[in-house]
């Protein structure tokens, strides 16, 4: 197991270093020059070829390519993303507070998907083809097809603005959790609780929950069973749902003034402040890596089959 | 002899589409022996045996009387009927590579069933455990309950199962085509384990299988069902010998039919005789 788990890691290094290598080229080929986003965002009125030449050198950008790639990925190692264009600020001290303002967000989005699934994916399974599954599915996919800054302006306007009960937007309290989450939630436990219901049904169908009624055992620990099995399945799902969210809290994130990861991207690329874009898609990739190798080693370690493997 | 189970008038139908797939069928089981029910795949054999353990798929429904020591089964609540499955009532299933939990080791379900019918304590059980599984011919008990379904062949865990049996000491067993996912070899030794455990307990059966050779060997009557129905039923020498339904006729002579064209590719040995 222990070796299973150093060989994830080290193979995860030369994917971050391609997905490096990536994300530096694309915004290597954007048209815009650096330093005339620098000179704008300084309010220079006239800026000269002299000037221009200066600040690319200011910003090393007179170096070969592969040069400054190599620079790029040395400083990153030690968490030096370089300077904001536009604030002049370290990029670590603008993306780090974002990064874990989102964090909060999508763990506590996370628990609530994961709780509403399972709960709502065991419902509907032993009381499949009834009318509790078949509304519960029903309701689901009306939510689920509603888009999320649809559904985050209609919560906005009934709990905020018409009951008063919770803020519209900021950071504020745990209050100011309840609206995002809601959002996030009904999004995805929509289509997260169909694979528990679908993996329950599967698994309620299997020989070894008919021997264990035959052999007389109560309903609730065969359930326990039909669940350990089924959670294998989710399990996977679950651990990628938290890099996929973490990415794609840009939209409730923008509605609701979350001063998260989201928000501070889209201002990154709409002010092409390109070392924030940069760190922001590296941070991103190496997040989704890590993900996907806890969710392959829990699922080496709950499945005695692929234990054997190894 | 006192017939230990005695099933009648027993309908099963499909409440979602109202196909009846047991119209009408009575049976009895006598005290210590062991009934054989054969026929064609999709003859009810399995539908039947699951009925009388009242535990077929939510669709699927019976009416009739089945009694058990006088007792009728169809009577009792849901909690009341989960006491006798396992204690009263075992099952053996056919493919023991799926029978068990496969993210659980064997054990776990061996100790969950005996805690839950004897409430024993853990030593207790692997003590009695222990001597079923080695009275059923499996070296090293403690290490086949310590290991996951994946790890043992379909034979060593049908005698676990068989092995479980023996610990409970039902009323009556009923082994759903116990042997149809194995290799002759393990076959003939599984086979072995059931004669012992009737000689040895004296235990009534209900044995379903395709394979008249074995049901010859070990059932003392035979129940013969064609698409739901039971066409013949009989001593198992008087269904072999004078079977007087075609059906079973042609049972018979398909199952004459290839052993001969065994006996032929054998090159005349006698091997296929049982």
């Amino acid at each position: 197991m222990g070796s299973y788990i150093t060989k994830r890691l080290l193979l995860s290094i030369p994917l971050v270093l391609i997905i490096s290598f990536v994300t530096f080229a694309f915004i290597h080929l954007s048209p815009l020059d650096p330093a005339e986003v620098v000179l704008h965002s300084q309010g220079i009125p006239q800026i000269t070829d002299e000037l221009l030449a200066q600040t690319r050198a200011k910003l090393g950008m007179d170096q070969p390519f592969l040069t400054r790639y190599l620079n790029w990925v040395v400083s990153c190692l030690q968490l030096d993303f370089g300077d904001s264009y536009i604030t002049g600020k370290p990029v670590w001290s603008m993306l780090g507070p974002a990064f874990l303002h989102t964090v909060k967000l999508t763990l506590v989005s996370t628990f609530s998907i994961v709780l509403l699934s399972i709960a709502l994916g065991v419902a509907c399974a032993w009381k499949a083809g009834k009318w509790v599954d078949k509304s519960v599915r029903g309701v689901s996919f009306f939510l689920t097809s509603m888009p999320s800054y649809w559904l985050a302006a209609l919560l906005i306007w009934y709990f905020s603005v018409k009951l008063d009960l919770l803020p519209t937007s900021g950071m504020e309290s745990y209050k100011s959790y309840i609206l995002p989450v809601a959002v996030i939630t009904i999004s995805y436990a929509g289509i997260y609780f169909r694979i528990i219901r679908s993996a329950m049904l599967s698994n309620m169908n299997e020989d070894y929950v008919l021997y264990a009624r035959a052999c007389g055992l109560p309903e609730k620990k065969i359930t326990i069973h039909i669940l350990r099995n089924s959670l294998q399945v989710a399990i996977s799902v679950f651990c990628m749902a938290i890099p996929i969210i973490l990415g794609s809290t840009v939209v409730v994130e923008n509605i609701f003034a979350w001063p998260g990861l989201g928000t501070l991207s889209v201002k990154s690329i709409l002010s092409r402040d390109f070392p924030i874009i940069q760190a922001y898609v590296l941070v991103l990739a190496v997040v989704f890596i890590l993900f996907n190798t806890v969710s392959d080693i829990i699922n080496v370690a709950l499945n005695p089959k692929l234990r054997d493997g190894l | 002899m006192t017939n230990i189970l005695e099933v009648k008038n027993l309908k099963i139908w499909d409440s979602r589409n109202d196909r009846v797939i047991v119209p009408n069928s009575s049976f009895y089981v006598k005290q210590g022996s062991c009934l054989a029910i054969v026929g064609e795949s999709g003859s009810g054999k399995s539908v039947t045996c699951k009925a009388i353990m009242k535990l077929n798929k939510a669709g699927i429904r019976q009416s009739g009387d089945i009694l058990l020591r006088g007792e009728n089964l169809m009577e009792l609540s849901e909690q009341r009927m989960r006491k006798k499955r396992g204690k009263q009532l075992c099952m053996i299933l056919q493919n023991g590579m799926r029978a068990f939990d496969p993210s659980c080791v064997v054990g776990v379900h061996l100790k969950e069933t005996l805690m839950e019918h004897f409430g024993w304590g853990r030593d207790e059980i692997i003590a009695k455990m222990k001597n079923a599984m080695e009275s059923v011919m499996l070296k090293d008990p403690i290490e086949v309950m310590n290991k996951y379904p994946h790890q043992l062949s379909g034979g060593t865990l049908q005698r676990v199962m068989i092995a479980l049996a023996i610990v409970l000491e039902p009323d009556i067993l009923i082994a759903d085509e116990p042997t149809t996912a194995l290799d002759t070899l393990s076959q003939f030794e599984v086979i072995e384990q059931f004669l012992q455990l009737r000689e040895r307990m004296g235990c009534s059966m209900i044995f379903i299988s395709h394979d008249l050779g074995i049901v010859k060997l070990i059932a003392d009557e035979v129940l013969v069902m064609k698409e739901g129905e039971i066409v013949e039923n009989g001593t198992t020498q008087a269904i072999f010998s004078e079977p007087q339904h075609t059906y079973t006729r042609y049972l018979l002579s398909s199952k004459l039919a290839m052993n001969q064209h065994f006996k032929r590719v054998m090159g005349g040995v006698n091997v296929a005789e049982r």
